[in-house]
C-alpha cells in the first residue's frame, strides 16, 4: 500500500517574517460552502447554529470562532470552516467539500494594513474593517477571501494553485513596506 | 472609478466587469428569429448621459448589477442586484 504524504503547497516559502510583521499558512481543517436554497436561508442559518453553533453571517461578516467558523464568501453563500458540516445540512444548503480547493495565509503585526493595502483594493481601516469581519475581494489579480482574526492579523483564503504566487506578492509588499519604513 | 455594491458596499471598480446595456436582462420569449431578438443582441444606443448597465462583481459576490451612471461625468447613480430588479423587490 502506497502512503501518501501531505505536502504544504508553500512548503519552504513560509514562515516569512520581514520588519515584525509574519506570513505563514494557517491549517485551517475542513472547508466546506454552503449556499441556502431559494427560500431556506433561515433553515439553513438556524439548523447550521444547531450544528455547530454559529449562524449563516450576513454579508461581509463571520460568526463562531476559529475551529468552527462560518465566515461570508458571496451572495447566498458562507463558507463552514474547521467544523465538519453534518450531511443532514443537504436538506437545506447545497454542501461542497472544498478542503483541498483552497490555501489560507494569516500575516500578522504592526502595521499589517500597510501591506495589504498595496495588495488589495478593501478599505482595511481599522475603523472601518473590524475583527470578524470578512470580504471577498483581489489580493493582486488574485481572487481572495480576506478576514480579520485579531487587531493586528489578517487572513487571507487564495485558491490553492496560486499559493505560490500569493506568497511571492505577500513578500514584495512586506519588503516594500519595510523599505520605506526605514527611510523615515 | 466606484461601485456601491449593495451586499458588498463601496468598492474599486477594478473589482467590477461591464456587460453592456439593460437590454441583457429582457430576453425576447420567442424561439425563432425576430426583430426583438436582432434588438436585444445588436441594437444599442450610444448615449452621452445617463444609462443603465450590467455590471458583474466577480472579484467580490459574484451579483450581477444594474448600475444607472452618467456616460460624461462618471457618476453612479444607481446601484441594485439584477435578481431584485428581475423578482420586483428593487
Ligand atoms: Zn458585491
Amino acid at each position: 500500500m502506497v502512503k501518501l504524504l501531505a505536502k504544504s503547497p508553500v512548503e519552504g516559502l513560509v514562515p516569512l517574517e520581514i520588519n515584525g510583521l509574519t506570513l505563514t499558512e494557517s491549517g485551517p481543517g475542513p472547508i466546506t460552502s454552503v449556499a441556502p436554497y431559494a427560500g431556506q436561508e433561515a433553515a439553513a442559518s438556524g439548523a447550521l447554529k444547531a450544528l455547530i453553533g454559529a449562524e449563516m453571517p450576513s454579508p461581509n461578516r463571520s460568526t463562531g470562532r476559529e475551529g468552527a467558523r462560518v465566515v461570508w464568501t458571496g451572495a447566498g453563500q458562507a463558507m463552514v470552516i474547521g467544523a465538519d458540516v453534518d450531511p443532514s445540512l443537504a436538506q437545506h444548503a447545497a454542501l461542497t467539500d472544498q478542503s483541498d480547493a483552497w490555501i489560507t495565509f494569516k500575516l500578522q503585526g504592526q502595521g499589517v494594513e500597510d501591506v495589504l493595502a498595496r495588495l488589495t483594493p478593501l478599505d482595511l481601516n481599522p475603523g472601518v474593517f473590524k475583527t470578524g469581519h470578512a470580504a471577498r475581494s483581489q489580493l493582486g489579480h488574485m481572487n481572495a477571501v480576506f478576514l480579520k482574526v485579531a487587531a493586528d492579523a489578517f487572513e487571507s483564503m487564495i485558491f490553492r494553485s496560486m499559493a505560490r504566487t500569493a506568497v511571492h506578492e505577500f513578500e514584495i509588499a512586506m519588503k516594500a513596506v519595510a523599505a520605506r519604513a526605514a527611510l523615515s | 472609478m466606484r461601485i456601491k455594491c449593495p451586499l458588498c458596499g463601496d468598492r474599486d471598480s477594478r473589482e467590477f466587469t461591464p456587460m453592456g446595456h439593460e437590454t441583457y436582462m429582457n430576453r425576447p420569449d420567442d424561439e425563432g428569429w425576430s426583430p426583438a431578438w436582432d434588438n436585444y443582441l445588436h441594437l444599442r444606443d450610444n448615449p452621452a448621459g445617463i444609462t443603465r448597465e450590467m455590471w458583474y462583481h466577480g472579484a467580490g459576490c459574484t451579483s450581477w448589477l444594474r448600475v444607472e451612471r452618467d456616460t460624461v461625468t462618471h457618476d453612479i447613480l444607481r446601484v441594485e442586484l439584477a435578481v431584485d430588479v428581475k423578482r420586483g423587490n428593487a
